[in-house]
C-alpha cells in the first residue's frame, strides 16, 4: 500500500478548518465522516457501504462482494474539527468469499483538545477472503485525546487479516487498544501496533488471538516508544486450541525517560500438543550495538536515536 | 602515519586483555591484525573505535597527530574513524537506501551495494533486519564503510560468513577503499585477506607478538600460534 501522504496532508489541513470533503476521487471507494456527520460516501463496483447517524457518531456497513478483488484501497476517514467532544464509530465489515481488500483509516484531530475517540469494529471474513487494515491517526500536541479501538473479528476458513494500528503524528494521549480474533482451519492474522507516547500518554494495548482451527496461525506484534513520564502496557494473549496451530507474541518497549512506566505480559496458552505457540517480550533502552553502529557512521546520538525510533515505527 | 596506540594495556575486570600494545598504521596502506580466538582483536578494535565499555585508561590512541583517547564515539567517526562489526546490528523499519545514505557522501548507496557484489535493484529497498541473510548482512555493512568515505576503516573479521566465491567482492571494496585514500586495519583469520595486506601484526596473548611484511608473520602465526599456550588453548597433541 502507498502512504498517500500529500492526501493525508491535504485531510489535516481540511479538519484543522472544517472543510472535510474526499481528497482520493472517484477511483476509490470511501467514507468521510467528520464528527457525527458524514461528509460522503463513494461506492465501486463490489463494495457496499451504508452509514447511518446514531448519538455522538455513526455505524456503518460495509460489505465486500465474494470473489471481488478491490484495486485500490478503501478509504475511511475519520475525524472531529471541533476541540472537544465524543465520535462513536461502530462498523461492521463483511468481507465475501475469496474476496481481496484493503482499507487505509484516517482518523485525525488535529485541534483535539477533549476529545473522546471510540472505534467499535466487527470484522467478518468469509472463507477465502483477504483483509488488510491500516489504521493511521493524527493528533494534536495537546495530549487531550481518549482513543479506544476495538475489534472483534471472525475469520473463516483459509481467510487472512492484517489489522495494523498506527500513531503518525501528535500526542497519543490516552489509547487503549482491545483486539481479539476467532480464528478457524488455516486462517492467518497480524495484528500490529506502532505507537510513541510523551509526557503524561498512557498507552494500553489488549489483543487476543484465537486459535479455534487446525492450521490457524496469528501474530501479535507491538511496539512501544516511551519518553518523560509516559506510561505502557502491552497485554497480548494468543491461544491455541486445536492441533498445527502456530502462534507468536512479540512485544517490544523503548524507555527513554527516568519516569517512565512500561509492563509488557505476553501470554500463551495451548491445548493441543500439536500446536506451537512462542513469545519474545523486551523493555529497555535502546540497543546500545544499534547506537553505536550510527554514531561510527557520524551521526551524534539524538539522532541515531531518531533514526532508531522512527524505523522501529515504520 | 595515521594511526599511533602508544602503550595501551585494558583490563576487564581483574583480567588484563590487552598488555602494553604499542602499533603503528600507516597511512593509505592495508594493515591486519591476526590471531587465534580471545588474544583481543575485537577488544582493540572496539577501543579505537571508542565504544562503551572500552574506555581507555592507560595508553593513549593518536590519529592524525591528535589525541583522540577521550572523545567520543561520534566525535572519532567525524574526525574519519569508523568500524565494520563482526556481526552487524540489525535495524527494524530502515532500508538499505538510508541506512547506506547517512552521509550522503560522493558515493552512492547504489555504486556502494555494486562494489560488494549486491544487485542495488534488489536491495535497496530491503531492509537491515534479519531477514538478510547473515553473509548479505556483512556485505550491507561493509557497503555503508564505503558509503562513509572513512579515512581510517576498521573491519572485524570482514570476511566471516562470505562465501568464497564473494571474497572477492571484499577484495575489489577493500581495494576501492585504499584507492579513494583510506586505511585500513582488519582483523582476520582469512589468509586471502590477510595475503594482500601490507603489514600484519600478531597479537598473541594481547600482546603484539609479531610485525612485518604478510607472508612472514602469516607463516610464523600458522607455523607457532596453532598450539600456542598463552591463552590456555589446548595443544593439538594434549588432544
Amino acid at each position: 500500500m502507498n502512504n498517500y501522504d500529500n492526501e493525508l496532508q491535504q485531510l489535516i489541513d481540511m479538519y484543522k478548518e472544517g472543510n472535510v470533503k474526499n481528497v482520493f476521487g472517484d477511483r476509490f471507494a470511501n467514507i468521510v465522516i467528520n464528527g457525527d456527520k458524514v461528509i460522503g460516501i463513494n461506492e465501486i463496483q463490489g463494495i457496499n457501504i451504508v452509514a447511518r447517524k446514531i448519538e455522538d457518531g455513526v455505524s456503518i456497513k460495509i460489505n465486500i462482494e465474494d470473489n471481488v478483488t478491490i484495486n485500490n484501497p478503501v478509504h475511511l476517514c475519520f475525524g472531529m474539527t471541533p476541540r472537544e467532544g465524543k465520535q462513536i464509530i461502530e462498523s461492521q465489515f463483511v468481507i465475501g468469499r475469496n474476496a481481496d481488500v484493503q482499507f487505509l483509516s484516517h482518523c485525525i484531530f488535529p485541534n483535539a483538545e477533549h476529545i473522546e475517540h471510540i472505534m467499535k469494529s466487527k470484522v467478518h471474513l468469509h472463507q477465502g477472503a483477504r483483509m488488510q487494515y491500516r489504521e493511521e491517526h493524527y493528533h494534536s500536541e495537546s495530549g487531550g485525546i481518549f482513543v479506544k479501538p476495538e475489534l472483534k473479528a471472525f475469520l473463516n476458513e483459509n481467510s487472512s487479516l492484517i489489522e495494523e494500528f498506527k500513531l503518525l503524528k501528535g500526542r497519543a494521549g490516552n489509547v487503549d487498544i482491545k483486539y481479539s480474533t476467532t480464528q478457524n482451519k488455516k486462517s492467518n492474522c497480524q495484528l500490529l501496533a506502532k505507537i510513541s507516547g510523551k509526557k503524561d500518554d498512557k498507552i494500553k494495548i489488549n489483543e487476543r488471538i484465537n486459535l479455534n482451527g487446525e492450521y490457524a496461525s496469528g501474530i501479535s506484534k507491538s511496539r512501544i516508544v516511551l519518553v518523560d513520564n509516559a506510561e505502557g502496557i502491552i497485554n497480548s494473549k494468543v491461544i491455541a486450541r486445536k492441533a498445527y496451530t502456530r502462534g507468536h507474541v512479540d512485544c517490544e518497549e523503548i524507555v527513554g525517560g527516568n519516569d517512565v512506566v512500561a509492563s509488557s505480559i505476553p501470554q500463551i496458552k495451548v491445548m493441543n500438543p500439536l500446536a506451537k505457540v512462542t513469545h519474545e517480550a523486551s523493555i529497555g533502552r535502546i540497543d546500545k550495538k544499534k547506537l553505536e553502529t550510527l554514531m561510527a557512521r557520524g551521526l551524534e546520538e539524538e539522532k541515531a536515536i531518531d533514526m532508531i525510533i522512527s524505523g522501529l515505527m515504520k | 602515519m595515521l594511526l599511533k596506540i602508544k602503550d595501551l594495556s585494558f583490563f576487564k575486570g581483574k583480567k588484563e586483555i590487552l598488555k602494553d600494545i604499542n602499533l603503528s598504521v600507516d597511512q593509505n596502506t592495508i594493515h591486519t591484525i591476526i590471531g587465534v580466538n580471545g588474544t583481543g582483536k575485537t577488544t582493540l578494535a572496539s577501543i579505537i573505535m571508542g565504544l562503551e565499555g572500552y574506555e581507555v585508561k592507560k595508553g593513549s590512541l593518536i590519529f592524525n597527530n591528535e589525541d583522540i583517547t577521550q572523545l567520543s564515539i561520534t566525535e572519532r567517526a567525524k574526525r574519519g574513524i569508523t568500524l565494520g562489526w563482526q556481526i552487524p546490528a540489525n535495524f527494524e523499519g530502515i532500508s538499505i537506501h538510508d541506512y547506506l545514505n547517512i552521509n550522503k557522501n560522493k558515493l552512492s548507496p547504489e555504486k556502494c551495494l555494486e562494489f560488494v557484489g549486491l544487485r542495488p535493484q534488489s536491495y535497496l529497498n530491503r531492509l537491515v533486519n534479519q531477514e538478510l541473510s547473515g553473509g548479505e548482512r556483512k556485505k550491507v555493512e561493509l557497503a555503508s564503510i564505503l558509503a562513509m568515505n572513512p579515512k581510517l576503516a576498521v573491519l572485524d573479521e570482514p570476511d566471516s560468513g562470505i562465501d568464497i566465491n564473494s571474497l572477492k567482492y571484499i577484495k575489489r571494496s577493500l581495494t576501492e577503499l585504499k584507492k579513494r585514500g583510506a586505511t585500513i586495519l582488519i582483523i582476520s583469520h582469512n589468509e586471502f585477506i590477510a595475503d594482500f595486506s601490507d603489514k600484519i601484526s600478531l597479537l598473541c596473548g594481547g600482546r603484539i607478538v609479531k610485525e612485518g611484511k604478510n607472508r612472514v608473520v602469516l607463516d610464523y602465526f600458522k607455523n607457532h600460534c596453532v598450539s600456542c599456550d598463552h591463552i590456555g588453548i589446548i595443544k593439538e597433541e594434549e588432544l
